[in-house]
């Protein structure tokens, strides 16, 4: 029953290119259309090199790897046990480019890219962690996500998913020990001095539990009183190993682990899972399910808005906004109460479409949503952005360029608050977003005030974006009629065995995704989301690699933050919206 | 003066001044509760009034612990000597034209004595927690009341040069005419945010900036030593309204310009004023964010200290003046 999509075979003109200068590469077809090649793993820098400065690939987007020893279709690819693959970005040509390198089972090692992609370095550390590939010359190859002591590497197929696989864990008093020994702080290991000629550093661990860090994250400081010398960012706490879930999942039922990834997301996490499998199994979605799906997401837009706003205003010491602005939020989750009969996690996208159709007088409630709105929002703008305390703690404070930012792998509101009108519901529209009117807005400076700005802005916009669902939804159905996604009608199933069958797989198995890969990547609320799945012929997914916006933001914070004091740095952590669940997954 | 019997309020004014403040620790959730769309705490008694009791023997149940890797003495004399030495600024405060424990003709010396020791009291705590968010709370706290105690004084002497007196029932007494709040209004603004300083208060809560320093000098405390930092705070806050109210605003004196206003006894005004400032801190708490700390002290030296050497300057110059 697995059906292909039309796979993209045309010879890339960037494959010319490299050919030309690094000896043959073969070309990977794929699905989703970005051109994919498989290169020398020794020569992978000085490929990242020239593709950063002579072709404008300037935004390292993803880097990470695939466990390939037990995937059974892999036509048209050259023989890998792991397979490293980097997912490069020019803005300049609006191209993307897929670099892969195989490498061997044992000992599996490549050059590290960090001198050519700073944002490299975390990346770099999460395929070390869950993949055990070492990156030669990589300047601080550590676990990232698992804690020091982890045995094995999660993502790697041997790697058990479930307690239930895995012999009973008890804890003997030598074994906590251990553990504890191995969480010491230990300036040295975390690239600090702990004196300089005249002064003795401090260190001051703010995290994992600190009011300020919004989740559980980790900063260790090395402060010269309270100014901070070096700031290290520690990760991991949140981790839930959601893409390894992904392997175990049905196309179908994983949908509900993607709300819990950036959990202030809602259905926009479901967004790019749901429009890849569709491109993978090339289903056409119904344009009322587009318009459906585009106001929901923008309603999440707003509400994951209004918590940065909120929180941002709190951390600089505001007390009022956040509660202002939460009480907004919970008219927001009204609406989406009452469409979707979820709050925070809905899950409601499907393959295909939607869950249901919008209830009755759902166009009243949103309407009366989005005439309040902005009132709220001027008076929000008085009581907070022109506060004068309130701007002389974020003006000027953790500025960076576009070309800063998209080294260390910046996107969205962040990076537009830097003047880079980059947005892909503009630039690369998806379901349906060319359909609508809204600006893009963008600020000058990219500092902590112009990224508040800039989301700011962008709430008025989604609002803008709703009225038009509003007035211009189309009617017809709210799902995709096809036999992937929709069972057979009742009636026909009581008449044909062979209709029956197909019910019943399709509600038992789910869909069955013809072996493919591709990646689907949208503008979410914090900055790009993609995910780039792996099908190979079965119910599940054979590797699925989520791409949040938050994970090199926050390696991005030493960057900003070094030289500042700790309330900077707070305003800092406020300005980048991150929530921990969208970083280590 | 008779003194003597006026020592039997001091009774009174302790237990008054606390229960008071534990009526404000509720009264201002409410207040912030209703100008924050929310609705604060309602449940305990009528409109909640008994949350504040209902926290206070919660506090006193806690278990009483102490830092093992602290300080015990001085973490333990910390916070009396917070509160001590506010609940002690009170002994100054006319309430009323005979309502107050002692008139002293250094009576704003006093004061000034007093809040300058509660430093030591958030130093200590800061510093025996030995913790070092506790520290850097501690550090701040020190370097921002001294900072502020410096014009504080200053902003007082215009008033002090208008009366001729340091003793308050004097200051009180000599704005029959016109309060002083219209010659000395700059010396009132900066004595009013010398005050929120002292109290700690949002926006100058910089030793306790939840934010940063999770609760800065008192993140170590809890229970009953907790709950007397904190009773410490509305302690001050009183206090600085109280004495706002008596050098600025003609402390128990009803309000000339309100006709029949006479008739109501003068303890009376004096709370009433006193209660407007109290609502001014809940305001200024609910409105404002947190300056930097560098800010905060480079606003403190470079622009309230030279203000209020030049509002004396010029307040001496004038006062001589008009002698001659």
């Amino acid at each position: 029953m697995a059906e292909a999509a039309v796979q993209h075979t045309r010879e890339p003109a960037i494959a010319a290119v490299l050919r030309a200068r690094f000896g043959d590469c073969i070309v990977q077809p794929t699905v989703d259309g970005i051109p994919t090649l498989w290169v020398e793993p020794t020569r992978a820098p000085e490929i990242m090199r020239c593709l950063k400065d002579e072709e404008g690939y300037e935004l390292l987007f993803d880097l990470s790897a695939i466990d390939e020893r037990t995937r059974e279709f892999r036509d048209g690819q050259p023989d890998s046990s792991f397979t490293v693959f980097y997912h490069l970005i020019s803005l300049r040509h609006d191209a993307d480019l897929r670099i892969k390198a195989a490498l061997p089972e044992t000992s599996p090692g490549i050059p590290t890219v960090t001198n050519v992609y700073p944002v490299a370095n975390w990346y770099e550390r999460e395929a070390y962690d869950m993949f055990g590939i070492d990156f030669e010359g990589h300047p601080n190859l550590r676990r990232i996500l698992t804690p020091p002591n982890w045995e094995g590497h999660p993502l790697r197929k041997e790697h058990p998913a479930r307690a239930t696989e895995m012999d009973p864990f008890s804890m003997s008093p030598e074994f906590q020990r251990s553990q504890q020994e191995g969480l010491r702080f230990v300036p040295e290991e975390w690239g600090m001095r702990r004196a300089a000629k005249h002064t003795d550093f401090m260190f001051l661990n703010l995290g994992p539990n600190h009011p300020s860090v919004h989740g559980v994250f980790r900063i260790a400081l090395q402060m010269d009183g309270e100014v901070i010398v070096q700031a290290v960012p520690d990760i991991g706490y949140h981790h839930r190993a959601q893409e390894k879930m992904a392997e175990r999942q049905s196309w179908h039922t994983y949908i509900p682990y993607t709300d819990r990834v950036d959990y202030l997301g809602g259905v926009m996490n479901n967004l790019p899972y749901v429009l890849n499998v569709e491109k993978m199994a090339g289903i056409e979605v119904p344009p009322r399910a587009r318009t459906i799906r585009v106001m929901l997401a923008e309603l999440f837009r707003i509400s994951s808005h209004l918590v940065f706003y909120g929180t941002y205003a709190q951390d600089v010491g505001q007390m009022s906004p956040v509660l202002y602005m939460f009480a907004d939020r919970e008219r927001l989750f009204s609406i989406i109460e009452a469409i979707t009969g979820g709050r925070m996690h809905p899950s409601w996208f499907r393959i295909g479409g939607v869950t249901q159709d919008l209830p009755d007088g759902w166009d009243r409630m949103v309407l009366d949503f989005v005439d309040y709105m902005p009132k709220r929002l001027d008076h929000y703008g008085t009581m907070a952005l022109k506060n004068r305390i309130l701007q002389r703690r974020s003006i000027g404070i953790g500025a960076y360029n576009t070309a800063e930012g998209l080294d260390w792998g910046i996107t969205g509101p962040s990076l537009r608050a830097t003047g880079c009108d980059w947005d892909l519901r503009k630039n690369r529209p998806y379901s349906g977003y060319d359909q609508f009117e809204f600006d893009v807005p963008t600020a000058e400076n990219g500092d902590v005030y112009d990224r508040a700005l800039v989301r700011v802005e962008e709430i008025r916009q989604s609002l803008r974006i709703i009225r038009q669902c509003v007035e211009n939804m189309p009617s017809g159905p709210y799902k995709a009629d096809h036999r992937l996604t929709t069972p057979p009608a009742r009636e026909r199933t009581m008449e044909h065995i062979e209709t029956l069958i197909h019910h019943f797989l399709n509600v038992s198995w789910g869909p069955v995704i013809a072996p493919s890969e591709s990646t689907t990547l949208i503008e979410a609320t914090k900055g790009w989301n993609s995910y780039y799945s792996i099908a190979d012929g079965g119910t599940m997914a054979y590797r699925t690699r989520i791409r949040t916006p938050s994970f090199p933001a926050l390696q991005m914070i030493p960057f900003i933050s070094n030289g500042f004091m700790i309330a900077d740095l707070i305003a800092i952590i406020a300005s980048i919206d991150f929530v921990m669940a969208d970083v280590d997954r | 003066m008779t003194v003597d019997w006026n020592y039997i309020l001091i009774i009174p004014v302790a237990v008054g001044a606390l229960v008071f403040a534990l009526f404000l620790v509720w009264w201002e959730r409410r207040l912030l509760g209703w100008w924050q769309d929310r609705l604060g705490p309602n449940r305990v008694g009528p409109f909640g009034v008994l949350q504040a009791l209902a926290d206070a023997i919660k506090l006193l149940m806690k278990e009483d612990w102490l830092p093992p890797f602290g300080d015990r003495a001085f973490f333990i004399m910390a916070p009396a000597i917070v509160a001590g030495s506010m609940l002690m600024a009170y002994v100054i405060v006319p309430f009323g034209p005979d309502l107050y424990i002692t008139d002293s003709n250094i009576a704003i010396l006093f004061f000034l004595a007093m809040s300058s020791l509660a430093v030591y009291g958030v130093l200590l705590a800061g510093l025996s927690s030995n913790n070092k968010y506790a520290m850097l709370g501690g550090l701040r706290a020190a370097a921002q009341m001294v900072t502020y105690e410096v014009f504080m004084g200053l902003s007082l002497m215009g008033v002090v040069i208008h009366a001729g007196s340091f003793s308050l029932v004097d200051i009180v007494e000599s704005q029959r005419d016109m309060w002083y709040i219209f010659p000395q209004c700059v010396g009132f603004l900066i004595f009013f945010m010398a005050g929120l300083a002292e109290s700690h208060r949002l926006p100058f809560d910089l030793p306790e900036a939840e934010h940063e320093l999770t609760a800065g000098f008192h993140t170590e405390y809890s229970g009953m030593k907790f709950a007397l930092i904190m009773a410490a705070e509305y302690l001050a806050m009183v206090l600085t309204s109280a004495l706002v109210v008596t050098l600025f605003f003609g402390g128990w004196l009803a309000p000339s310009f309100i006709p029949g206003a006479e008739y109501i006894p003068p303890v009376v005004w004096f709370g009433a004023k006193t209660l407007v400032f109290i609502h001014l801190f809940v305001l200024l708490r609910a409105a404002i964010p947190r300056p930097r700390y560098d800010k905060l002290m480079s606003l403190g030296w470079k622009v309230l200290l030279p203000l209020s050497l030049l509002n004396l300057l010029v307040t001496g110059g004038v006062s001589l003046w008009l002698q001659t």
